[in-house]
């Protein structure tokens, strides 16, 4: 669908705002709000509630009549919290007074990090397929967005060799998503320092979104800025809202030089002014006391990631391995549809969501993201209904 | 590790299959089918049960937790006291407790008039035992980590990016 056009309109909308692209599944939206029975793998979100203990401070600070603005940082005590869990997770030093800044979930900090950095014409170099906003957020601030496309043959890894190719005079930043969105792919270390010598050599920004950090099933998760010499040249962003299922607090964070942050700060004061007050006392307890609910959900999301990439495998789906977040992201080529094809016949003849591949990118055609975040039954009814579908595609 | 995994998918569904079980472990459901053997034989697994809120189909059973006040005597200990009590079909479960009381026991019957029957007749008589006190179960709100009333349900968004 293209943006509506009314030229006697009296309301002018931003040829900005104009040239973003609309998502391409709108009418997949609408479509499935009309389906009842629907499973529904397209969700991007845990399915568990907050755990009880992080809500229940939350309460607390509400009876108590914490409800007012907070620093445009963020509360001290969560900015230091956050140092510290970067310290003890990573051995990264960050001075919780400058280089820490509070936001309203990584979409903000993305947002942020993309207006204090990029100048009109400035290129940013970004995996595809990749996380919706992360184009978005470039093209908004007058950045251009340059694609480098990744393939179910490398693991859906960006190489090092690719972005190289794609440096110009005008490249300023790289934007990478690992554990990605949507392929649940995660970057091994070697390849990361393949992009660190690049960042060095060309002085480039990375910026590293890590938001499913926590959820990593296989080798424990490198952060980018932990690299040797990368502390300076990385934005860190992460969050809350998937390792302790916080996604509707909208609180996160970024780490980073203290140059960039303050920059950032100084847009944020005047966006947004700080993050929810209740959501930053719910976060704090998250880092101090939420870690056995991390591991706990992290262990059964492991155990329907295998259920479904067996399951689809099973189907007879190639589905890469997906090592991090909560997707499965299968290829689909084999039923001769195109990704949204797929997607919206698997909904009218199964009532199954999935997203299309191309949501994230043109190099996502051929695929399809599943969620696994869902019941264990849900799941297991989801990929019968999957397999009817697909063995009736293919007769 | 395997086993481990297998006993935890198994604590919150005793239903899965090996060929389920196998799917979310990575493992084979021959070497699955194995495991849960053997821990069955060695007591690892010492049965499978179903939670039922028996609320639900009209079920009057009463409910009570006692707690007894134990004076272990010379040749009787505090095991041997508690044996005497959880041999009886009504104590469904007994704790030795610390605090207050020494034992913790769950009493199910038919009504009050058979738990207290049972009280007063059967577990006050046992030697060493010096005094009861018992509450009725007015209303279970959670049962072995599983909550049984109430619940927001589902109120994800049906498609997020």
């Amino acid at each position: 669908m293209s943006p509506a056009r009314n030229t006697t309109s009296v309301h002018r909308i931003s040829q900005r705002t104009q040239a973003l692209q609309p998502s391409g599944i709108r009418k997949f939206f609408d479509l499935l709000s009309s389906i009842d029975g629907v499973i529904s793998l397209g969700v991007g979100e845990p399915d568990y509630a907050t755990p009880w203990r992080l809500r229940e401070v939350a309460i607390k600070s509400l009876e108590q009549g914490k409800t007012m603005y907070t620093s445009n940082l963020g509360t001290p005590e969560l900015r230091q919290a956050i140092a510290g869990y970067l310290d003890k997770a990573y051995g990264l030093n960050y001075d919780p007074a400058t280089e820490v800044l509070i936001t309203v979930g990584v979409s903000e900090a993305m947002d942020l990090a993309m207006r204090a950095v990029i100048d009109p014409g400035d290129e940013v170099i970004m995996p595809a397929p990749c996380y919706v906003a992360y184009p978005a957020v470039v093209a908004l601030s007058g950045g251009m967005p340059v694609v480098v496309p990744t393939t179910a043959e490398h693991d859906f890894e960006i190489e090092p060799s690719d972005i190289g190719n794609k440096i110009t005079r005008n490249t300023r930043a790289v934007f990478i998503g690992y554990p990605a969105n949507p392929t649940g792919a995660v970057m091994p270390r070697h390849k990361l320092l393949g992009i660190a010598q690049l960042a060095e050599r060309y002085n480039l920004l990375v910026v590293s979104d890590e938001i499913y950090a926590r959820l990593s099933y296989g080798d424990s998760h490198t952060c980018f800025a932990s690299l040797p010499g990368m502390r300076e040249h990385t934005l860190l962003l992460g969050g809350f809202s998937k390792a302790y299922a916080m996604t509707g607090w909208r609180v996160g964070y970024a780490a980073g030089p203290r140059e960039i942050i303050a920059a950032m700060t100084k847009i944020h004061q005047y966006t947004t002014m700080c993050a929810p007050t209740m959501s930053q006392v719910a976060a704090l307890e998250a880092i101090k006391a939420g870690e056995d609910s991390v591991l706990e959900m992290v262990s059964d999301y492991n155990r329907r990631r295998l259920l479904m990439v067996n399951g689809l495998r099973e189907i007879g789906l190639d589905c890469f391995e997906p090592k991090g977040a909560f997707y499965a992201f299968p290829c689909i080529s084999s039923t001769g549809m195109t990704s949204e094809e797929f997607a919206e016949k698997l909904l009218q003849e199964e009532r199954v969501a999935v997203v299309p591949g191309t949501a994230f990118g043109e190099c996502g055609e051929g695929y399809v993201r599943c969620c696994y975040a869902t019941s264990v039954p849900d799941l297991e009814e989801a990929l019968i209904r999957m397999k009817r579908f697909v063995a009736k595609c293919r007769k | 590790m395997l086993l481990k995994e297998i006993l935890r998918i198994l604590e919150g569904d005793a239903r899965q299959t090996p060929k389920q079980i196998a799917a979310m472990s990575g493992a084979t459901a021959d070497e699955v089918t194995r495991l849960i053997r053997q821990a069955e034989e060695d007591g690892t697994i010492i049965k499978y049960r179903t939670l039922i809120d028996w609320e639900k189909v009209g079920d009057e059973h009463v409910w009570a937790l006692i707690e007894v006040k134990v004076t272990p005597q010379r040749t009787v200990g505090f095991d041997a006291i508690a044996e005497r009590i959880y041999r009886f079909d009504e104590a469904r479960t007994v704790y030795l407790v610390s605090g207050a009381y020494e034992l913790a026991v769950l009493v199910s019957a038919r009504n009050m008039r058979e738990v207290a029957d049972f009280v007063t007749q059967k577990l006050a008589a046992i030697e060493g035992v010096a005094g009861t006190t018992s509450h009725f179960l007015l209303k279970r709100y959670k049962e072995d980590g599983v909550i049984l009333a109430g619940g927001a349900g589902e109120s994800r968004q049906a498609v997020v990016l």
